[in-house]
């Protein structure tokens, strides 16, 4: 495994000499945000819009953006089968907005014959809370991540229906519907950390990426 | 309680922010729209005619009907823009009443005020505006805009308009970049722009909002080349329905998007799309049919 080569790889201090490598799907949407938030996170970070560009990454973002386009591309462009297989390895994925309805299980109010690639044991509804004019801004409490609340903006944004038994739920609205979920190495939120500074998601993604190239 | 915000200038830049790597498609029927979702548009234009139609039947071209609007907001899901005339602030209220997702602001439609455009501020829903060069970006960012779009020459099918804003607009960012403080007081003089907008571009090296590039553009090739003059993504107008195949056509322009810097791919794409839009070369058009010379 390259991974493990990697990890061995040490610099004159004995740390390891390079971070995570994270891959950002960049086929439409924000991805230039999540590359920008990983790499200022310390993480070597690199688009990815060809299967073979998938070889040798120990974690991925899916960005914001219009889902029915990303699994369009995806699909048409032989990625999707190779994304399916990496996720089935364990390969750590976040996903925001766009990104956590390509990983959800079910996908509600879809166009026709979109697909996801799956994961999460959830179902998530598209544009759950209208159009733009319902796009919001507001403070989520998220125990996982510390006691300072976690701004969040909502932009066309999904929400999770229903949490399977294999899924956690980690946020949620005032009216309780869930906003972030995780099971094991597979973190999705409705909501855009990469576009307000927050980055405390992309650490906790980190994590799970670091602990994988890392046993 | 928790305080929850609509309409912030973050929830408004944001949507473009999705948008980017995209292509918006002008529709001017349910029909059309549906097409340009099933082909990958990241969000469609209601329209009542495409810009070639209005060029070639003259006459004062205004805000679409409202039922045509509603029609094409439940055809599809993903975003839909309509446009208002330029300063007529009227016709934008009344789109954001019907709940579409982003207001043009648009030289296409004949202007209804030659000296104000529309205070953007006041409006919950974003809007995109069109710009030939870097100060008017600028001045209708000042104005609220959360989305800027290169002109280019609308229905025309000539790219040549297009090239030469975003080159224009990126090469002005460029001198801002390399000016000292004192020289970026005279630079916003000039550029008839907010000196902290001046400040913030010449800082960061780019616009405030999201930049797409629109008018003209009508092949995978067209597309592609915007892109890698440093487009954020791009709008097509009477290219795909003005075209032999639109929707082959519509599903090429998506990918050449995505793919803009690998010309294997664009080549790929470009197979048989069957005829392109006829088009007008902009040197052909008299000055006062030139629709980027509306708005200042």
């Amino acid at each position: 495994m390259t991974t493990n080569l990697r990890s061995e790889s040490l610099d004159a201090g004995g740390r390891p000499s390079a971070g995570p490598r994270v891959g950002v799907l960049a086929l439409q949407g924000d991805f230039r945000e999540h590359a920008k938030v990983l790499a200022l996170l310390g993480a070597e970070v690199s688009l990815v819009r060809r299967p073979a560009e998938l070889a040798g990454i120990d974690g991925l973002v899916i960005p914001g953006g219009e889902s029915s386009v990303m699994d369009k591309l995806a699909r048409m462009f032989g990625l999707a089968e190779p994304l399916r297989a990496a996720i089935a390895g364990g390969l750590p994925v976040y996903g925001t907005c766009a990104g956590l309805i390509m990983l959800a299980d079910t996908v509600l109010d879809a166009i026709a014959g979109q697909e996801s690639l799956g994961g999460l044991d959830v179902v998530v509804r598209r544009n759950a809370f209208g159009s733009q004019n319902q796009s919001f801004e507001t403070d989520l409490a998220i125990p996982a991540l510390g006691d300072e609340p976690v701004h969040a903006v909502f932009i066309r944004g999904p929400v999770v229906e229903s949490v399977g038994a294999s899924a956690t739920a980690l946020a949620s609205l005032e009216d309780g519907r869930v906003v972030a979920v995780e099971q094991g190495n597979l973190l999705g939120t409705s909501f855009h950390p990469e576009i307000t500074g927050e980055h405390r998601f992309h650490e906790y993604f980190l994590g799970k990426v670091r602990s994988r190239a890392n046993p | 309680m928790t305080v929850s915000e609509t309409g912030s200038s973050r929830v408004k830049r944001g949507l473009a922010e999705m948008l980017k790597g995209g292509v918006i498609m002008d529709v001017v029927t349910p029909e059309q729209a549906r097409i340009a979702e099933d082909a990958g548009a990241v969000a469609v234009m209601a329209l009542e005619r495409v810009p070639a139609d209005i060029r070639s039947q003259g006459g004062v071209a205004r805000m679409s009907d409202p039922d045509l609007i509603d029609a094409i907001i439940a055809e599809v899901s993903i975003p839909v823009m309509a446009k208002a005339r330029i300063g007529h602030f009227v016709e934008a209220q009344v789109l954001q009443a019907l709940d579409v997702d982003y207001i043009d602001e648009s030289e296409v439609l004949s202007p209804a005020d030659y000296v104000n455009h529309i205070d953007k501020w006041a409006f919950n829903t974003p809007f995109v505006c069109g710009a030939t060069n870097l100060g008017e970006a600028l001045r209708r960012i000042n104005e609220g805009a959360a989305m800027i779009r290169s002109k280019g020459e609308a229905g025309t099918g000539d790219v040549s308009e297009a090239t030469k804003h975003i080159r224009k607009i990126s090469s002005e960012i460029n001198v801002l970049r390399s000016m000292t403080k004192d020289e970026l007081y005279v630079a916003a003089k000039e550029l008839q722009a907010p000196y902290e907008l001046v400040l913030e571009v010449a800082e960061t090296g780019k616009l405030p909002v999201v930049l797409f590039v629109a008018g003209g553009v009508a092949t995978p090739a067209d597309a592609a080349m915007m892109m890698q003059l440093g487009a954020d993504g791009v709008f097509v107008g009477s290219g795909i329905f003005k075209s032999g195949n639109p929707e082959a056509r519509a599903a090429a322009v998506v990918k050449a998007t995505t793919f803009y810097d690998d010309p294997s791919v664009i080549a790929q794409v470009s197979r048989g799309l069957g005829e392109a839009m006829v088009g007008i070369n902009v040197a052909d058009l008299a000055a006062p049919h030139r629709l980027a010379e509306r708005g200042w």
